[in-house]
């Protein structure tokens, strides 16, 4: 069912590491054509990039810091010019930043918090539209949390309110522009083990693992069948508004 | 490589309610997402020329007759299936029934009716079939729940009941079977013009409701619930678990 996947330009933010770098490599892997940002994890990308190619796919790589303003709509340009149009944009890009007492929250933190996992995904959707209304319709693949649902967990204030502002987002956007043939859904990670919960005290990790009825955390192999179910009209057509949890049952929408 | 995880090959699945609607259009998908479907409905007809259609095109299918509304015929059928055609590796609740009337002219008899075909089957189907699920370790169970588990609107009380009930039994289900590698979702479908609400499809005003009130504008055709039936019955969705899936081209995310 997969087949409409072959020649779609995708643009995946993040995605030299976790979730995103198996996104980016699934989507590939079906024959869409990738533009795959980074910013730290050069290296990281490359190897993905080499990967893809190596397979006979397309990878373009974008480089930039979604935190900066004026650099999501930089970053769409670059992929939209690089692929010769848009079909999907996935807003995979995200991070915690760091735990922190709300007490103890400073603007400087509030602002990089909300710069990168809210501002970005506006700015980037607001550049990619117009490629996939040329393009006559597409979709946005954003990645909410789990953390969007319940609060957040300790020392994550901010970072669960931007979740939740994810997550509506994605349904206004939805009514807005279904009627241009775009639709707007989510994926909702729980605990995934990747690069993200470097930081994560294994006891933190651990007390998590106890809440999910599936018995483990989640791996970034596990969020693959999402993105591709989003991403492809076939499988998906006529669903737009939606968030997709993926977190063994931890959370029960 | 990804392709594979949305493969259902060697699969077998159960689709109640299968002969016509959205269990026909989904049990097709997942025959030619390479399952075996099991056909079930109550028209021995019906049942006939579904499994025939579907084994003309070379699809694998078998069909089988039986209430799922009455324990002992559930338990029994599940029992056959099980040994002529194979464990059960996918059970799809679809099965179900609509009857409209505002709430204080329904019976007592109806809304027992209705609960007992959209609900309490669930109940029976599931957990007969899960018995062997449980003892083999690994599993999907999807029940069709409805945009009235989450909204309601007049005349169908008895029907959002139920499907309150089917999101809710989902998480049950999902909590007591997800340790043992099942995984139990459910998919709500917005609107779709099927037998059940032919009546409203018909009806030139809410027709034109229906197309403003849903964001993509337009009804869903069966065939747009065939990607979720399919992602939620494979290797795709093995850590997705009591989650309700909703095809409704954006109704429930507008106001």
């Amino acid at each position: 069912m997969l087949d409409d996947l072959a020649g779609k330009r995708i643009l995946v933010t993040g995605g030299s590491t976790g979730i995103g770098a198996a996104a980016a490599k699934a989507l590939a892997a079906n024959g869409a054509m990738i533009a795959l940002h980074y910013n730290a994890s050069e290296e990281q990308a490359k190897a993905i990039a080499r990967a893809i190619r190596d397979a006979g796919g397309t990878c373009h790589l974008v480089r930039g810091d979604l935190i900066r303003r004026g650099e999501p709509r930089r970053i769409v340009e670059e992929a939209a010019q690089a692929l010769g149009g848009l079909d999907v944009l996935v807003n995979n890009a995200g991070s915690l930043v760091q735990r922190v007492p709300f007490e103890e929250l400073s603007d400087a933190l509030i602002d990089q918090i909300i710069d990168l996992n809210v501002r970005s995904v506006i700015a980037a959707c607001q550049a990619a539209l117009p490629y996939l209304e040329q393009a006559g319709g597409g979709s946005i693949i954003n990645v909410g949390s789990i953390a969007g649902m319940g609060g957040g967990g300790p020392g994550a204030s901010v970072y669960g309110a931007a979740k939740a502002f994810v997550h509506n987002l994605t349904r206004h956007l939805a009514g807005l522009y279904a009627a241009k043939n775009i639709r707007v859904n989510a994926v909702a990670p729980g605990v995934i083990d990747t690069p993200f919960h470097a930081a994560t005290p294994p006891e933190r990790k651990e007390a998590m693992r106890a809440t999910i009825p599936m018995g483990r955390l989640g791996t970034a192999e596990d969020l693959v069948g999402a993105f591709l179910f989003l991403a492809s009209d076939r499988m998906s057509g006529y669903v737009t508004g939606q968030i997709i949890h993926v977190n063994g049952g931890q959370l029960m929408a | 490589m990804s392709t594979s995880l949305f493969d259902l090959g060697g699969k077998t699945a159960l689709v109640t309610g299968s002969t016509s609607g959205l269990g026909r259009a989904i049990a097709g998908g997942l025959a030619e997402a390479g399952a075996a479907v099991v056909i079930n409905g109550r028209s021995a007809e019906r049942l006939e020329g579904t499994v025939e259609a579907l084994t003309a095109n070379g699809l694998k299918a078998h069909g089988y007759r039986f209430d799922v509304t009455s324990e002992e015929l559930v338990n029994a059928a599940v029992a056959r299936i099980e040994r002529e055609v194979g464990p059960i590796d996918i059970l799809v609740n679809n099965a179900g029934i609509q009857r409209r009337a505002p709430i204080l002219e329904i019976s007592a008899e109806t809304w027992e009716e209705v609960l007992k075909h959209d609900l309490t089957s669930v109940f029976l189907v599931g957990k007969a079939v899960a018995r062997g699920m449980v003892e083999r370790k690994r599993g999907k169970i999807i029940n069709i729940a409805s945009l009235t588990s989450e909204v309601a609107r007049e005349t169908i009380a008895p029907y959002a009941a139920a499907k309150g009930g089917v999101r809710q039994l989902t998480k049950a289900m999902c909590v007591e079977w997800a340790p043992h590698n099942i995984q139990v979702n459910a998919i709500g479908p917005g609107y779709f013009a099927t037998d059940l609400n032919a009546a409203l499809s018909a009806d030139p005003k809410f027709d034109a409701w229906v197309r403003a009130r849903t964001p993509a504008g337009r009804w869903g055709e069966p065939q747009e619930l065939i990607g979720a039936a399919v992602f939620l019955a494979s290797p795709a969705s093995d850590f997705v678990n009591g989650q309700v899936l909703y095809v409704d081209g954006g109704l429930l995310a507008s106001m």
